[in-house]
């Protein structure tokens, strides 16, 4: 990894002004494989809602979330070059960082509220809260 | 090290010694990197608000819910000018890469008007759901709704400032390598706005009409 990377800060000058050396070289098939991927993932998941397809509110849930999961990785690699490679894996290590932070962040936000809100719920037989009454 | 100090011991207390190797590794295109925190850091912001949304986009306060508020066929539009403009800033990198000053502005200035569409359609829904009293201030699940697609919308509207800035700069000084660094950047951007919005059509609108 950094072996490469010396080589790569070494062998070019400091000012290089080639034209083509920044960023990842694109292909035209690259970025049409995706949009085409991308149109189909976007069209089944309004297709599956709009047409009214999947009863049950979870599994519509569940199917939607893995059509968002798969098209977003389908974007990461087509149209943001994502690899292990780029940056001597530097830019993946950092979206590592991210996805995580944002599961735990996502996933404990709502695991608490729901259990927040779960345990404010007014009981059924008790008398409502007592901070409705004024206090003397 | 040693090699710097006796080479600046050999050329005599003229020249200023070097603190710092001269051939300090450095990555070969250390804005891309850098910029990528940026966006990863953007990534954390949009995940707030998406938990916000999570937490209060059922709370509808006796209000409309999502159901009775989204109109889905308009989303689908708005959604494939977003598509099709990540498509439009793929070929204008393609002939940027060819090095064709006028197709690479051709192709930059397509996906600028299919932003413009999908900002424009966004404000005639955001002004449709005022015009029926469903502001952000009638009900929880329609603060969070309006500043998680708002945020999104400000991201396409500077964006948008950013493409017409590049696009004089590129009709102006050509594909130079600061404009290319320059292009990079906004098609990351650009490409990650689109990634966005497919977390918020699928969980804000396609979930929220369940």
């Amino acid at each position: 990894m950094s072996a490469h990377d010396i080589h790569a800060g070494g062998a070019h000058d400091a000012h290089d002004d080639h034209h083509h050396d920044v960023g990842p070289h694109s292909t035209f098939s690259g970025y049409m494989t995706g949009f085409v991927l991308s149109v189909i993932l976007t069209a089944i998941p309004f297709w599956l809602i709009m047409a009214k397809v999947i009863e049950g509110r979870t599994t519509a849930v569940l199917v939607l979330g893995a059509f968002a999961i798969v098209q977003i990785l389908v974007h990461m690699y087509y149209f943001l070059h994502m690899n292990s490679k780029i940056e001597a894996g530097w830019t993946l290590l950092s979206t590592i960082f991210t996805v995580v932070f944002v599961v735990i962040a996502l996933s404990g936000t709502l695991w608490v509220m729901f259990h927040m809100n779960a345990n404010m719920m007014p009981h059924h037989g008790t008398p409502p809260a007592a901070s409705t009454t004024p206090q003397p | 090290m040693s090699e710097l100090r006796m080479n600046a011991g050999a050329a005599g207390a003229i020249e200023p010694r070097d603190y710092h190797l001269a051939e300090e590794p450095h990555t070969a295109n250390g804005t891309a990197l850098g910029f990528w925190l940026y966006l990863m850091s953007d990534c954390l912001i949009f995940a707030a608000l998406f938990a916000t949304y999570g937490v209060l986009g059922r709370s509808y306060a006796a209000g409309p819910t999502g159901a009775d508020l989204f109109d889905l066929p308009l989303v689908a539009m708005n959604t494939a000018f977003l598509l099709l403009s990540s498509i439009t800033f793929g070929f204008a990198m393609l002939k940027k890469q060819q090095n064709q000053v006028g197709a690479t502005l051709g192709w930059l200035a397509v996906t600028g008007v299919l932003g413009l569409c999908f900002l424009g359609l966004e404000l005639y829904e955001f002004s449709h759901l005022l015009h029926q009293g469903a502001g952000p201030g009638r009900s929880a699940f329609l603060s969070s709704f309006f500043t998680l697609v708002g945020t999104h919308g400000l991201h396409v509207t500077f964006g948008l400032i950013w493409l017409v800035v590049l696009m004089l700069q590129i009709s102006k000084h050509g594909l130079t390598h600061e404009n290319n660094r320059r292009l990079m950047c906004l098609s990351m951007f650009w490409h990650f706005l689109d990634v966005v919005w497919i977390g918020v059509f699928t969980f804000v609108y396609l979930m929220g009409v369940l």
